[in-house]
Order: C-alpha cells, then structure tokens, then sequence
C-alpha cells in the first residue's frame, strides 16, 4: 500500500529506497516482484537470512508483521513464503518473498532474525509442509502430529469435498438436498501417516501427553542436565482449564512453584478458516470474518474489505467508500475497540481472582452497544456489516423493537439520540467507574506490577502487537503508523506505557478506552454531517459477485487485540476472480502468543493465568 | 494510604449493590409481575443496577433487523388472484450467495414445454448449516426471502426437523410486515407495490387491475425514484415469456454473446473437473 515516507532524508526511508538500497547490495539475489498486481521483491532463498539480516538491522525494518506461504499449484508451480516487514516507527512494508519447488520445498528459517517467525513458520511446515532449517521447533501446532498431509496445499482435499470453488453446481437448479455425512460416514475417510504408530492413541500414560511437544524431558522422571532427578515437573494446564479463555493448553515446566519453561498448545478448535476461506468466493468470506476473533467481529470485517477493497481499486472500475461510510466503519469499530478492551480488562481480572464482579459491570454497557449493533447490522456478535465499497446498511432511524415484545414502549430510540447518550454520557461513565474500582486498587497492583515483563526489544523482535506491543513502550498503533480509512484527520493519542508489566497493558487499555470515546466524539459530528449521503458510492449496492482483478494485497488494521492482517492473492483467471487464490489471516491471538514463554519464565503458576489474560487472546482467532 | 484505593473500589460495589434494591424499592413489585410495562420500567434508561430476563417467560425485544434462520415470503391468504403464491421464483442468487452452501432449490419447470417456470418446485435450508448471515435476503431481487425473528428452533431430533423443506419456510407477506414493518415499507417503496413485482407487472397489463389490493396512492407516489436506484435483476426464469417478443436491441445481443460464452467456460471448466 502506498504510504508516506517518515521525514528523513535518507533515500532508503522510502521503500523504494529501502529496495533500490537492497538491490545494489545484494545485486544477484534480489529482483523485483513484476507479476501483474504484485509487488515487493523476490529474494533467492540461498541469500533469504543474510539479506532478512541486512533488511532489518541496515535497512531498519525491525517488525516483522506476518510470514506466511503460498501453493501456486498450476501458476508456475512453486511454494512461496511471503513476509511483510515494517519500521516500529511507522510507514509501509517492505514485502519480500522466498520461493522454493513445490514437491520438498525448503526455506531458510528467520527465528534467529525475528523471533515472530517462529510459529509463523511452524504454521506454514503444518499447513504447506514447507521445511525451514534452522528453526528450532519445528513440529506441527495446528494440526495434530497424526495428521496425515498437509491442508493448505491446493491438491489437498477435505472429507467432506465438494468442489474446488463455491458456489456448488448441486444447489441450484437441481437442488435435491443431501447431508454432507451421510455421504461420508464418520471414519472411513480417516487416513493417518505411515510413521504413527495407533497404538499410541489408547495410551493413556502421562509421558503420551507430552510426546510430539519436544520439551526434550522423560516427564515421568525428570533429570536435570547432569543426571540428578530434580524437583522439576511437567504440568499440563488445559485444553479444558477455566483460566485458557477457550479450548487451549500451556505445558509448563516448574521447580516448586516457579516456572521454568512454558509451552503453549493450540489448534483445538482449527477448523481451516482459511482452506473454507479458498473455497469460498470473496463475498462469502466477510461472515466468516466474523467468527474468528468474536468479540470484534466489527474489526475483522474491516480489514478483510481492505484488503479485498485495494485488490478492487486495482481494476479499471473501482469506487472508493463514501465518506459516509468510512464514518460509519471507524464508528463501529472503535465501539467493538471499547467492547473489546472492557471485556479484556474484565477477563484478565476473572483470571487474577476478581471473579466476575467486575466484568459484570464492564459489561452492562458491552450489552448497549451489542444493542445497537443488532438494531444496526442484525446480530449482536456475528455483524456481518461491511461490504466491498460500502456497508450492509445505514443507520436506521429509530432503534426499534417490535416482535417478541412484552411491552411495546420498551425499546424504541431515536437513534442519533441513543449514540449520543451512549458516547457522551454512559461510555464515560463506565470507565470512570471502571478507573475507580481498580486503578488504585492495592491488590491489583500487587498482583500485576513487575509480573509478565515484555521488553521493548523483546516485543518488537517476537512480533507482539496491539496493547501487548504498547504496553512494552513502543508507540505503535496502525491508525498512526501507517493510517488508513479516515484516522489521518481524526485526533487522538497512541496509548503507550513503559514498563511492559501486566499492569500496563492494564493501563495500555484503559487509555486506549477514552482515546476511542475520543474518536466517536468527533464521529458523532461528521455523522450529522453526511446524513442523507449515500453508503455506496454509485448509490446502489455492490454487485453480489464482483471480478477481482489480479495480484495481491495486505489490508491490516488496530483490532483490540493487535494487528490484523488479511492477506489475499487474487490468481488464476485471465480478467480476474471470484474466489482468493489465498486468504491468510495475520491473527494477533495467534503470533501473540509466541512471546508467551519468555514473559512467563520464573512467575508462579498462579501468575500465569493472568499473564495469558493480559495477552488478550481469543481461540477462534488463535486457531482459525 | 495502603488501603485507600481498595477501599474506593468497595464504595462502588456497594453502590451496585444498593442500586439494585432502590430500582425494586422504587417500582415495588411491580418491576417482577408479569404487568404490561414491567418490561419498560427494567429495560428503560433510567433503570440502575442489574436485570435479569427471566426467559422463557420474558423475552428481550429483538429489533427489524435482527436476523436468525431465513423465511420465504408467499402471498398473503386473503390476496384474491395470487393468494398463497411463491414469491420465489427460484433464480438461484440466494443458493449462490449462500457462504455456507445450506440452501438447496430445485426450480420449477413446466411439464408440457420443459421451460423454467418462476416458482422453485422445492426449496431447502439446512438450519445446522446456516450461519445466520443474511446475505440470501439482501441479495434477493424479489424480497422473496427475508429473516425470521424466531429463534426458537431447537429439536429433540436434528436429522429429521433440521431440514426445513418448502412448507415449513413459507409464511405469509402479512408475518413479515409484522415484524418488521419500517423494511417492509421501505421494500414496498422500492418496489412500488404491497404486492410482489410480478402482481404488479399484471397489473399494469391490465390482466388483474381491478382486482388487485388497492395500492396506497400516498405511499406508491415516490416509488419511481427509488425504483431506478435498484438494480434491475434479469432473472432467467423470467426470460424465456419475453423471448421472440422483443426486438434484439444492441444491448441484448451483447449480453447473450457473454452469455453464450459465459456458458461455454462453464462447460469447459466442468469437463475438466470431471476429466
Ligand atoms: S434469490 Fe429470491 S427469488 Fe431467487 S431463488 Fe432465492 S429466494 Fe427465490
Ligand atoms: S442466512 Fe446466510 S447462511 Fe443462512 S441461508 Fe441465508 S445466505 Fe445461507
């Protein structure tokens, strides 16, 4: 994406520069990205660790945001790992690329550059089984270790297969109705690696638990490194636990009631998002958005239309959103931000021992504004709102209830009436209470400060985002750092504290609350403004299923939980597409999460909960 | 203080704590009685502390737009020439924009001439599948299917009532103004009519002028504007009633070359799946 340079002279402050700085350094191992739609660089991946090396110690892109493969099966058959790194100071990415033969691909590992590589990379051996020596873990972590295959490759094909590409030919007009399992009964489409051994799957002994985990320990007798048995033990936390916030499991390593080493365990709730996401066509991926981080569901729309939106402005004709709309986008997403944060605030003190009082006082508000997104979009967590250049629909003028009523008097609004109540008066309200109840609170303070340090370095370097990165002091906040829809003319402040403790990412979001009440203070205003306007720009709907022109695109966006990245290829056809050739998704649950052993290294196991609960993660978007 | 900020913290729960009991000291017993305006005084703006709706016997208002498993719109009963008429005509946008691919429509054909006719001959929904998403009723171009505001659906037996066939969809265009009566309005402005487009394309042939519902004046008055804003669907079950009637214009030759093309990919992307 296009973006302002920061204001240094240098020519490699652009990225141009950066590339052309890039190019005459490493002059045989670098070329330009020139297929249609693309762009960035395509690095040889003999070079690939010397020049991620030279890309973020000279050239300063010190962040690396996502890492992620491709399977161009049948376009030019080749794997590709593609990496969109960025400045901690802000500006757009340098997207570099790494190609390798589809049938053994191998690409150098960057754990040792990023650290936020490291379950980026795991992800893609799992899903593409794309080997990356020198990574030190390289086990699957989506799926389980007696998967056969990996998914992603586009010759890969699920139990219940249908197509390659929706929608199905058997649903119209000839559409006599079947359930997909009848058609295949449960367990004869199972098939497993030639290496597992099924036995394994009655074993019911401790040390089964921890296999395949490489934690390199006989968790039945533990040694130290000399031979000594030690006090050390092998503890398992979850899937089931009430603390994991879902379906999630950390095996930790303790001595006594110290930590030593923590292992986080996901995919128990994997449902190939992003495989459904391939099938599907454009359109149909916006309420799958949804489902991933569920609390945000406003936010996740909103990056993917982004994304989808720039592949769109590619071709010949594009309208960009309204002015309206990009209002009523940033309006709805900052209250997702607002329900987001007191439902992150409210967990983490669930976690820490303040069981739910609080978040039940968080969330009588949370339950306004899910009011006024069902009164607006129809569904309170599952909005489904955004389209590609406009939305579902606009504000209506009354929030109005009349079926299943008890009383007909009980809801009905004037709805600029009920925004402005809530923005000016009850939003406020609940922070302050909010402030009240815990900013001084001893307890809180004693359990948090100091506990679950994250340095700046070590943030940036494990690819933290969101409140995790910013309350490691580093002022980093897409709608600052690289600005999009309509934040460049809003005002507010990046939220930023300096201790990396669990108290100020408590901080982080607290601010992050009133800077939010901030923006719809100016949003409520442009809204009057632009009543009457249109939210498309031709004034008519987006076509159903529009040709998206080829080549790719990064749409990111601050969700409450940290940057969310969508990353879409747009191949195959020669005008254009109805379905993603890929569609990643960039999950800050998920990469989150990375850092989560070094914050927990000599805390209690009690401490532990709460560090996970100031990470802030949700399982739907974890495990995808 | 060590202590202070604890204590201020304890301030406020208690301050909850009594807000709940003035709110039932305030309205009495009346705030629990299944009394008509029970449900205003709880959900009202003024209400302090925190409510609980005891569901099932309350349940919360759900606005228009609230979405759960879809419906098909028919004429109403009373309607004196189409009365219980899909207004379905099975164009297939739906199964199309469908993300999960829950919806199944077999379109009708007629028996004598094998042409498409405008009404599905079954039509399906899988409500374990659906997610709830809306995009078959925004997508529709004839307001033929739209969401339900019941979400009471659960079963003792998923495989035999999860499948809602024809019959179990179809509810009258009475219900749907019902519930949600300002869309209601605001399609029939789009429209120009209380009744489905094709009522009124009979209508205006004069076939059934004088015994179709008596359209508001009032309200079908700003209807062609809004109508032009509407993208104007081509539906190909309607097609075949208008085809050697019309002279080919440039415009229709055009769009039946892309046509014809359009199906030519298609059979060649089919032959290579199969092959
Ligand atoms: S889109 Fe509407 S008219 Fe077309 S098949 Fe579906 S319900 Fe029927
Ligand atoms: S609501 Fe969505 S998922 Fe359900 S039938 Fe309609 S299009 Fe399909």
């Amino acid at each position: 994406m296009p973006t302002a340079a920061p204001d240094a002279p240098l020519t490699s402050t652009t990225i141009e520069g950066a590339i052309d700085h890039l190019r005459a350094t490493y002059p045989e191992a670098v070329r330009a990205d020139d297929r249609e739609g693309y762009g960035g660089i395509i690095v040889d991946s003999a070079q690939l660790l010397d020049i991620a090396r030279f890309i973020r110690d000279d050239l300063g892109f010190d962040y690396l945001s996502s890492a992620t493969a491709v399977d161009y099966l049948g376009a030019g058959d080749h794997m590709e790992m593609v990496y969109h790194a960025y400045r901690s100071r802000g500006g757009g990415a340098l997207v570099f690329k790494a190609q390798a033969e589809r049938e053994q691909p191998e690409i150098p590992s960057l754990v040792s550059v990023w650290r936020g590589a490291d379950f980026q990379e795991r992800e893609a051996w799992d899903l593409y089984g794309i080997h990356f020596p020198g990574h030190p873990n390289l086990t699957r972590i989506l799926m389980w270790e007696g998967f056969h295959g990996h998914p992603m490759r586009k010759d890969w094909r699920e139990a219940y297969y249908e197509e390659e590409q929706k929608p199905f030919d058997s649903r119209w007009p000839g559409g006599h109705v079947h359930r997909a399992e009848e058609k295949n009964v449960f367990g004869k489409n199972v098939s497993y690696p030639r290496e597992i051994d099924l036995s394994r799957l009655m074993d019911t002994s401790e040390s089964a638990v921890y296999q395949s985990l490489g934690l390199g320990v006989d968790v039945e007798r533990v040694m130290d490194k000399d031979g000594f048995e030690t006090n050390e033990l092998v503890v398992n936390m979850g899937p089931h636990h009430p603390s994991t916030h879902g379906v999630f499991r950390m095996v930790l390593t303790v001595d006594g009631e110290t930590v030593t080493s923590l292992e986080p365990v996901m995919g128990y709730l994997h449902r190939n998002h992003e495989k459904i996401g391939e099938r599907n066509t454009y359109l149909h991926n916006i309420p799958f958005t949804d489902r991933l981080d569920y609390i945000s569901s406003m936010g996740n729309n909103h990056g993917y239309v982004l994304a989808v939106e720039h592949l769109l402005s590619l071709g010949r004709r594009y309208n960009e959103p309204t002015y309206r709309c990009e209002t009523l986008r940033v309006m709805m997403v900052e209250l997702s931000r607002i329900v987001n944060h007191l439902w992150a605030i409210g967990f983490w003190l669930n976690d820490i021992g303040a069981f739910f009082t609080p978040v039940l006082y968080f969330i009588q508000e949370r339950e306004r504004i899910m009011d006024f997104f069902e009164a607006v979009a129809g569904s309170r967590m599952m909005c489904n709102y955004m389209r590609f250049g406009g939305l579902f629909a606009d504000l209506p003028e009354r929030i109005k209830s009349v079926s299943n009523l008890v009383n007909d008097r009980a809801r009905d609004y004037n709805t600029m009436q009920f925004l402005t109540e809530m923005v000016s008066e009850r939003i406020p309200r609940t922070i302050d209470e909010l402030e009240q109840l815990l900013t001084q609170n001893e307890i809180l303070i004693e359990r948090s400060v100091g506990v679950g340090v994250l340095s700046a370095a070590d943030a940036i370097n494990y690819s933290a985002a969101g409140p995790l990165l910013r309350g490691s002091g580093v002022p980093y906040d897409i709608r600052r750092a690289d600005p999009y829809s309509i934040y460049d003319e809003l005002d507010f402040d990046v939220a930023v504290e300096d201790a990396g403790d669990m108290y100020a990412r408590y901080l982080v979001r607290v601010k992050e609350l009133r800077e939010s009440v901030r923006i719809l203070r100016q949003i409520l205003p442009r809204l009057e403004a632009t009543q009457g306007e249109s939210i498309w720009a031709d004034g008519k709907p987006g076509a159903y299923a529009p040709r998206v022109p080829l080549g790719e695109a990064y749409g990111r966006v601050e969700n409450g939980k940290g940057e969310l990245g969508y990353y879409i290829v747009s191949a195959g056809g020669k005008s254009g597409t109805a379905n993603p050739w890929r569609y990643h998704v960039r999950a800050p649950s998920f990469i989150n999460l990375t850092p989560m052993g070094i914050m927990s290294q000599g805390h209690k196991v009690a401490d532990i909960v709460g560090i996970l609960g100031s990470i802030d993660i949700v399982l739907g978007e974890t495990d995808r | 203080m060590y202590g202070t900020g604890l204590a201020k913290g304890l301030m406020l729960t208690l301050r909850h704590f009594v807000d709940s009991y003035i709110d039932d000291i305030r309205y009495g017993f009346r705030k629990y009685s299944h009394s008509v305006d029970n449900f205003g005084i709880r959900q009202g703006t003024q209400t302090k502390g925190v409510i609980t709706v005891q569901y099932p016997d309350e349940k919360v208002a759900v606005p228009e737009r609230f979405r759960f498993v879809p419906f098909l719109i028919v004429e109403d009963e009373d309607h004196p020439t189409r009365a219980g008429k899909d207004w379905c005509t099975s164009c297939g946008i739906c199964a199309k924009v469908c993300p999960p691919q829950c919806i199944w429509i077999v379109r009708g054909n007629d028996p004598d001439t094998g042409r498409p006719v405008p009404e599905p001959e079954a039509f399906f929904i899988d409500i374990d599948i659906c997610m709830n998403c809306g995009y078959c009723a925004e997508y529709c171009p004839f307001d033929a299917i739209k969401m339900d505001h019941d979400y009471e659906l659960a079963s003792y037996d998923r495989t035999t009532h999860h499948i809602h066939d024809k019959a179990r969809l179809s509810k009258p265009n009475s219900y749907w103004r019902s519930i949600a009566p300002t869309r209601a309005y605001e399609e029939m402005l789009a429209r120009g009519t209380w009744e489905h487009k094709d009522a009124a394309k009979e209508a205006r042939r004069g076939q059934s002028a004088s015994r179709s519902a008596p359209r508001p004046a009032a309200k079908a008055a700003p209807a062609p504007a809004k109508k032009e804003a509407q993208p104007t669907p081509a539906p190909a079950a309607q097609s075949p009633a208008a085809e050697g009637a019309t002279p080919w214009s440039e415009d229709d030759a055009k769009r039946e070359e892309r046509r014809r093309k359009a199906l030519e990919r298609k059979a060649r992307r089919a032959a290579k799946r199969g092959g």
